[in-house]
């Protein structure tokens, strides 16, 4: 089995079998990752430029461990102190880096569709670590093998995305993977935060929070996005909280006990209490754990399909 | 396509006896040895050896694990089809214990190589030495030689040896294909 893509630009271009096979080698890597000696000498001649256009530190600490781990060697570039500030083209700074015998590129970048333009155009291959309000795959990923971690499979589950869908990658990512692995999903938050055809993805708009608690198996609670509101969607913070945010009287006015994650940072006490999210219901420390794993997996399989000329070179 | 048998099911079964019987010669109640089957196709030997001495030998507390190399493998991106791992499963501690891995057919030796790089990150093993059912002599790429061995076989480059066991593939023998 390999990949049926030569770059992850997004759960939106790669298949079910795609994903069921990440999620296989993750369950190796994070075996790997939990033994004495946590590294694997696989991609001993692979470099790796994480190029972030966009601030980051989890995601980019994440798959800055998930590349050492597998021996590759690392380069690190971020907007804030490079060229890109003198004018340089997107395709002219990859390449600069590329002639340097770069062989995978993770990138984040404030435009959607970044990395599906860079695929075209260099010839690394390509993850999208984040483009804009569009995709960020890899986060989809993890979230659902959390879930597969947690309750055996992702098909037949009910996930409710809870928060800020309009501006948000991971819900659009997210959406697009447990649809491909069978999950039912609905989406709950504001209305001003909705896209307009959200349920042209397949999804169910909800309005309330408890009935969408009430429905789901998990909930995934969304970040607001504060910098990426131009306008004000919602009046303040605190209504927000009042009608979005989830505490513990409201978990345990259910008549089960559901599962909760978050894809941080976390505003704690806006869209998840502190004790909720320290709460055992909650898996968001898993899901960082099992980041690097499906990373490892994503970088390990990509890597496989780097053309086998180049070894000798 | 032509194939010869090399052991038959009784053949197997000898085989089995007396490396076991070598396997207690050298580590006695193995209190500090483990025994460590390579995947894929070395834990099934493993398993078999592990019962004989715990049922036929009446030897307790056996510590057995599996160990995979995929990701230690000196061919990834050499090879047209992808590499696919398998379970490693190692619930004891290495460190300073006398392992002892297992796999069915010792060709180039390179799997072993790779397995001797993988077992260190599980700790610092006070020795290791290799069992295997068949020895394809004259074959290797690297200075790595079996410490207990079933049967030495003279293979040439394009015959491959097949190691079938009953509990997966139906029965017990050691076939040698040629021109496949």
């Amino acid at each position: 089995m390999e990949l049926s893509v030569d770059h992850l630009l997004g759960i939106k271009y790669i298949k079910e079998a795609d994903i069921q096979l990440i999620f296989e080698t993750a369950d190796h890597f994070k075996e790997v990752i939990n033994r004495p000696i946590k590294k694997v000498p696989s991609l001993r001649d692979i470099t790796i430029a994480n190029l972030f256009f966009e601030n980051s530190t989890r995601t980019r600490l994440s798959f800055e461990l998930a590349e050492k781990r597998l021996s590759a060697d690392v380069v690190n570039f971020s907007a804030a102190s490079s060229s890109v500030k003198k004018g340089e083209t997107l395709i002219d700074t990859v390449n600069n880096i590329l002639s340097m015998k770069v062989d995978m590129v993770v990138m984040r970048h404030p435009n959607p569709g970044a990395g599906v333009f860079l695929s075209k155009h260099v010839g690394a291959k390509i993850i999208n670590a984040g483009d804009g309000a569009h995709e960020h795959p890899t986060q989809a990923l993890l979230d659902s093998y959390s879930i597969r971690e947690r309750l055996g499979d992702v098909a037949g589950k009910k996930v409710v995305i809870v928060g800020d869908i309009l501006h948000s990658r991971v819900a659009l990512s997210n959406i697009f993977a447990l649809k491909k692995l069978g999950a039912e999903v609905k989406v709950c938050g504001p209305k001003t935060l909705m896209p307009k055809h959200i349920e042209s993805l397949g999804v169910v708009y909800e309005p309330s929070l408890i009935k969408a608690l009430n429905w789901c198996d998990v909930a995934n609670m969304l970040r607001v996005q504060n910098e990426r509101m131009d306008i004000s969607y919602f009046p303040s913070t605190r209504e927000y909280t009042q009608q979005y945010g989830v505490n513990k009287k409201i978990l345990s006015s259910l008549d089960k006990e559901i599962v909760l994650m978050h894809p941080g940072p976390i505003n704690r006490g806006v869209e998840i209490t502190s004790d909720v999210a320290d709460s055992k219901q909650a898996i968001i420390l898993d899901q960082v754990q099992n980041g690097v794993a499906v990373r490892m997996a994503v970088i390990y399989l990509l890597a496989s399909k780097i053309n086998r000329g180049n070894v000798a070179q | 396509m032509s194939q010869k048998v090399l052991l038959n099911a009784t053949e197997v079964q000898i085989a089995l006896h007396r490396l076991a019987c070598q396997l207690i010669e050298n580590h006695d109640t193995f209190k500090d040895t483990v025994l460590v089957g390579i995947q894929p196709r070395g834990v099934f030997l493993a398993e078999r050896l592990k019962t004989l001495l715990q049922d036929e030998y009446k030897i307790k507390g056996i510590q057995l694990g599996y160990l995979d190399i995929t990701f230690y493998r000196d061919d990834f991106r050499r090879s047209d089809k992808p590499l696919e791992a398998n379970k490693t499963q190692l619930n004891f501690v290495v460190e300073n214990k006398k392992v002892v891995f297992i796999d069915d057919v010792l060709y180039t030796g390179r799997s072993i190589r790779s397995a001797l790089t993988a077992i260190q990150d599980f700790g610092r093993p006070q020795d290791i030495e290799l069992l295997t059912l068949i020895d394809r002599r004259f074959s290797r790429h690297l200075p790595i030689q079996p410490d207990y061995r079933g049967r030495q076989v003279d293979a040439i480059g394009d015959e491959k040896v097949k190691v079938y066991w009953q509990e997966n593939d139906g029965e017990d023998a050691v076939y040698l294909v040629s021109g496949e």
